[in-house]
């Protein structure tokens, strides 16, 4: 057996107030595909960016072919032939392909000049590396190129630095099944010339299609590691650890069920076509579908942000058409962006003025802040108590909170205004692990107290687990709907529509 | 927002950003043809007349060629018209009607401009200030220094340097000759070199070029003292048209923003990493196209500077109502 | 992903906090009046407080401008605009000013909204949009004036500028530009920090995506912010036509004055943050180095320099804390 090329051991790292990794060691062989597994927040990115120097371990020790390596800078680590794919892409959309791969060594040729011509010939050699490669114009701009397309990008940059360890972050989030095939060929290419891979995911089949070890981690912990590709049973219950319902609340009985509080025929925009669905009161419906399938635009529709331009849609009885988020907010939705930080929160105002935001801007401009039509100061901070937020006071910036408490500030913010229609993006992304139940929890009281929730999430196990019925997206459609308790396989036979599932 | 789960749209908007300098260049022209038939008036139709119009924005032309640097590392340089100023003035004075001072005056021009620009790299890229604001505060402690010690035109340029701004090869004034050489060797910096690559890779996104080992601090400097290296070179031209320097003409000719809204009319992105030169070269010329309607016409110079502050928002405009992000 | 900036420094946030800008101030009056006892007279202060005074009430409307994320640089010119659109209108008639003084607080207003329009509307950054109002009212001044501006304006406009209630106890006089500048401060305070308008700016301009989804109405506050602003300017305007009479440059500069002032009392360059009274101190401090500048006896020119230099150097300073303190 071939030597590690990379060793990492006894990694400690702590962030403020988080422990995001405990003593973890960890270790890939040239030439094998070693998974990385574990769900959100289990320590899967921070690991990676220890490896490749953005940040520094509290502890440990990172060898490379042996030696203690010491990386600064990222740049020092893909010097040294380590090289991270992350799912955003840094790859300059107004550049040339050949230009993204040379970016920072360009080749010269007379005068010190780039030397184009070389750029581009050795753009040509590493992409005909592989089998799809050969179709990707070197002086094409790379924003003009398909997601897939930009990845082979990214992998042949990475090949291009002599990269002898490439690490992928979930590479198929956003590929459809041939190209998710495509991929998987590359994978092999690259395990074929001796590179070492490390793929991390936390999809079963593609783990069983790659993978020569897996390593799983858990609330920043190696939970378990696996010489050869286990059952998935096996990997799923080292990556959960714990009994799964007592995690997720338990499914709506047929009696908390209502009326439909939302319906939506022949909804569509530019992004999606045909929809058509509903949700009751009391009952939480889960979006699912790979990246780039519509579900946020399915969201954004529904909030008037990018509102359908055709089909009809009805709110607790009422036809409403929706041209901003105000007018959606005013009818009774709320929504929970995913990206909290850059969509949910206005991080330098204290926890109270985020709670208080949206009664707020529907109070007159001039009137007291202390009291609106929804909320007083008073009644926030009873919201705010109830969501149990961990403050030092709510006059505090919120930008000093956990990801869980920020959160439930913003679910605070919309209880305010009695949604009958709320939808949660992502509602668990960047969030401890113990405090993901607290949010599920939450989901399904709002749902007891009458609310509609529409949920839309990646993680495929949180859709499993929390929904009471869930309906699948591809390319813009709806296209499969489940009840409660279907499988991940099922679920990504409908998202990149390999097999037709009825209904 | 909310990109990562919205299926791509289609490239459309690529193909006309990418002709909109030249189609706003076509139209500036059918207006300037137009006008010039509608009042009567084609003797200004002539070669020699369209040769003048360009002479005319020499001193913009170059300005704006140093500005699309700035922008293109999403920069920006609001002191270029005191800079602008102060080096004809300084020219001017060191020149004091003697031509063997006028190699020492271009020198000492040059020195100022590129120590104004290092000090705005430096502000903006390692004390991290705004470049707007910084530039504004530079542009106050120039304007500042300079009505210290002058208030009205000071010192004389030697004819032998008026050439410059007079001088003729054929029937093209050199001042021409030199700008298109300018922005041909812009253009050749922009697209040949390493450091060109580095300028778009910078503005485009900082952290994937800092990531591949550019150093992005030096870059944003670089180009910043080629910003102003530009605007003491129009200072310079400027004191030579003029025969002497004053300490209002960069204010007056509001360098400033005429440069920013050229770039941005030559499709050159404000948040950086997009466009080019022969872009700003095409929003210069329909700057000066414009302006010469409104002389065709015989627009007032007041109800002319009215209108120029509206044609430069509406310019900006005409790029930025596309975009859905939310500005302040 | 885990969160990293969970509860950092906490400590240090609980401690009571006080401006810098406030300090600042006050060595800067201990620096006058150690230099010129009459300082602490009321001719003294009265004097510096009206000549403080629309520099005041301009950052009072350029902090909601600057908090809300944006800049407005077109206030010096419409400060231009309104001394010399009022000596046209009153035209040397003294009861001309009871309806010209009201339609130039609706100028104000409304190159606000426009302002704001182009920024909401138009999507022009706010830099860009107001260097292009402050060009175009520049060339709408001397377009209404004809490029030479008669010098006068009838005394009953000039009140407000020029006069002094005396026989006030204690401080014997106050000018009545102090008493508009107190009240239009506190009005601006008022509606900053104790209404839903001052939190829907900083909403605004911590995160206007964020504000939107939460149904915050952006446009409307951000159109209200640059007509306040607006308003500001147009205040500032008839006082300063009150007391430095009819020009074509009555304004310029003021704009940046503005800027510096808001920025010393810490409001944070594209937007989140921003105080009212905190303006007023930067605006009295700026005010006080100018002050001391001429007691020093250097030249106006200085005054430039010092003022650019101040302004680089307060957000180098901002922009070093914040990094300090990992904000």
């Amino acid at each position: 057996m071939t030597a590690p090329v990379i060793e990492m051991q006894g990694i400690t790292k702590t962030f403020p107030g988080v422990r995001a990794l405990s003593e973890v060691s960890f270790d890939v062989r040239p030439g094998e595909v070693q998974a990385l597994v574990g769900e959100n927040g289990a320590g899967k990115s921070t690991l990676i960016k220890i490896l490749s120097g953005v940040y520094h371990a509290d502890a440990g020790e990172v060898r490379m072919g042996g030696e203690p390596v010491h990386f600064a800078h990222p740049v020092e680590s893909l010097r040294a032939g380590i090289a991270v794919i992350y799912q955003e892409f840094s790859l300059l959309p107004e550049r040339s392909v050949a230009q993204n791969l040379f970016l920072g060594r360009e080749p010269r040729g007379r005068f010190g000049l780039i030397d184009e011509r070389r750029m581009h010939d050795e753009t040509r050699k590493v992409l005909d590396l592989f089998a799809t490669g050969g179709r990707i114009d070197p002086g094409r701009a790379v924003g003009t190129l398909d997601v897939a397309t930009q990845q082979m990008v990214e992998i042949a940059k990475a090949v291009s630095h002599d990269a002898r360890v490439i690490v992928m972050d979930e590479p198929t989030a956003a590929l459809n099944d041939a190209e998710c095939e495509e991929l998987f060929t590359t994978v092999d290419r690259l395990r074929e010339r001796g590179v070492a891979i490390i793929y991390i995911t936390h999809r079963m089949r593609e783990i069983a299609r790659l993978a020569d070890r897996v390593t799983v981690l858990k609330d920043g912990e190696v939970a378990a590691r696996f010489d050869a590709v286990p059952e998935p049973g096996e990997i799923v219950h080292a990556m959960v650890g714990r009994d799964i319902a007592d995690f997720y609340a338990p499914p709506a009985t047929e009696a908390e069920i209502g009326d439909p509080v939302l319906t939506v025929t022949g909804g569509g925009n530019a992004h999606l076509h045909g929809i058509d669905m509903s949700v009751r009161a009391g009952e939480i419906v889960g979006l699912a579908g790979i990246q780039g399938a519509g579900r946020v635009a399915l969201a954004m529709a529904l909030f008037g942000q990018e509102p359908f331009e055709t089909g009809e849609v009805t709110l607790a009885g009422e036809r409403v058409s929706f041209r901003t988020p105000r007018e959606a907010i005013e009818a009774g939705i709320g929504l929970l962006p995913g990206d909290r930080k850059s969509e949910g929160l206005v991080l330098m105002q204290s926890v109270r003025d985020n709670g208080m935001l949206t009664p707020r801007a529907f109070a007159p401009l001039w009137s007291s802040h202390k009291r609106t039509a929804q909320a007083d100061l008073a009644r926030i901070d009873e919201l705010l108590d109830r969501m149990e937020i961990r403050a030092a006071s709510y006059d505090q910036d919120i930008r000093a909170l956990s990801g869980g408490n920020q959160q439930k500030a913003i679910v605070a913010r919309w209880l305010s205004m009695r949604p009958k229609l709320l939808i949660f993006i992502e509602p668990t992304r960047g969030i401890d692990v113990n405090a993901k139940a607290g949010i599920y929890h939450l989901m399904r009281d709002l749902a007891r107290g009458g609310a509609g929730i529409l949920m839309i999430s990646s993680d495929l196990p949180e859709v499993i687990g929390a929904a009471d019925r869930i309906l699948v997206m591809q390319e813009g459609r709806i296209a499969a709907e489940f009840p409660h308790g279907p499988t991940e396989r099922d679920i990504m036979h409908a998202a990149t529509g390999e097999t037709e599932v009825a209904a | 927002m909310s990109a990562a789960d919205t299926p791509a749209p289609t490239r459309a908007g690529f193909r006309f950003e990418r002709w909109a300098p030249l189609i706003l260049l076509a139209g500036a022209f059918a207006i300037y043809v137009i006008v010039a038939v509608a009042t009567d008036q084609t003797q200004y139709l002539t070669l020699e007349n369209l040769i003048a119009i360009l002479a005319r924005s020499i001193a913009l032309g170059i300005t704006a060629i140093g500005q699309t640097f700035v922008i293109l590392v999403a920069s920006i340089d609001l002191s270029v018209a005191s800079l602008i100023s102060a080096t004809a003035v300084l020219a001017s004075v060191v020149m004091d009607g003697s031509p063997a001072m006028i190699l020492p005056a271009i020198l000492a021009a040059l020195l100022l401009g590129g120590l104004v620009g290092l000090a705005n790299g430096l502000v903006v890229s390692g004390l991290k200030v705004n470049p707007l604001i910084a530039t504004l505060g530079m542009s106050l402690i120039i304007q500042g220094c300079l009505s210290a010690f002058v208030s009205n035109f000071a010192g004389s340029v030697p004819p032998a340097f008026q050439v410059f701004a007079y001088g003729e090869i054929g029937m093209v004034p050199v001042a021409l000759i030199f700008l298109a050489l300018l922005a041909v060797t812009a253009w050749g910096v922009l697209r040949f070199t390493k450091f060109g690559s580095d300028i778009y890779a910078v503005g485009g996104n900082e952290e994937a070029a800092r990531f591949a080992g550019i150093k992005t601090g030096r870059i944003v400097v670089a180009s910043h003292v080629i910003c102003s290296v530009c605007a003491s070179i129009a200072g310079l031209y400027l004191a030579s048209r003029l025969r002497s320097g004053a300490p209002w003409i960069g204010a007056d000719g509001v360098y400033d923003l005429e440069s920013i809204a050229v770039v941005v009319i030559g499709g050159t992105v404000l948040a950086g990493g997009r466009g080019g030169v022969w872009g700003t070269m095409a929003g210069m010329l329909i700057f000066s196209l414009i302006d010469s309607v409104f002389n065709i016409a015989g627009v007032d110079s007041f109800a002319k500077q009215v209108l120029r502050g509206i044609i430069i928002v509406a310019a900006v405009a005409f790029y930025a109502i596309r975009s859905k992000r939310i500005v302040a | 992903m885990t969160d990293q900036s969970a509860a950092p420094d906490r400590k240090r946030r609980r401690l009571p906090q006080i401006n810098p800008v406030w300090v600042l101030l006050a060595v800067l009056i201990a620096g006058i009046v150690y230099m010129n006892p009459g300082f602490a007279e009321p001719t003294g202060y009265m004097n510096f407080l009206k000549r403080a005074a629309p520099l005041a009430i301009l950052a009072a409307g350029q902090v909601y401008v600057i908090t809300s994320g944006g800049f407005d640089l077109s206030v010096g010119s419409l400060i231009t605009l309104v001394v010399v659109g009022a000596s046209m209108l009153t035209n040397n008639d003294p009861s001309a000013t009871y309806w010209v003084i009201p339609l130039m607080l609706a100028m104000g207003l409304g190159v606000g909204a426009v302002n704001g329009a182009i920024v909401c509307f138009l999507r022009v950054p706010s830099l860009i949009a107001t260097l292009g109002t402050m060009i175009t009212l520049n060339g709408l001044a001397f377009l209404w004036s004809g490029g030479a501006p008669r010098g006068y304006l009838p005394d009953t406009f000039r009140f407000f500028g020029r006069e002094l209630i005396r026989d006030v106890p204690l401080v014997r006089f106050i000018p009545v530009s102090v008493i508009v500048l107190i009240v239009v401060v506190g009005l601006f305070a008022w509606l900053m920090h104790r209404t839903n308008l001052g939190r829907m700016v900083h909403a605004i301009g911590d995160n206007p995506v964020a504000a939107r989804l939460a149904g915050v109405p952006v446009n409307r506050v951000r159109i209200s912010a640059f007509m306040l602003s607006g308003l500001s300017g147009a205040i500032a305007g008839i006082l300063l036509g009150g007391f430095a009479g009819v020009s074509t440059d009555v304004g310029a500069g003021y704009e940046l004055e503005a800027i510096t002032a808001a920025v010393l009392g810490g409001a944070q360059l594209l937007g989140g943050r921003g105080s009212v009274p905190a303006a007023l101190g930067g605006a009295l401090a700026l005010t006080a180095i100018f002050t001391l500048l001429n007691f020093l006896g250097l030249p106006q020119p200085v005054r430039q320099v010092v003022q650019g230099l101040i302004l680089i150097a307060a957000v180098a300073l901002a922009m070093h804390r914040r990094k300090r303190t990992g904000t």
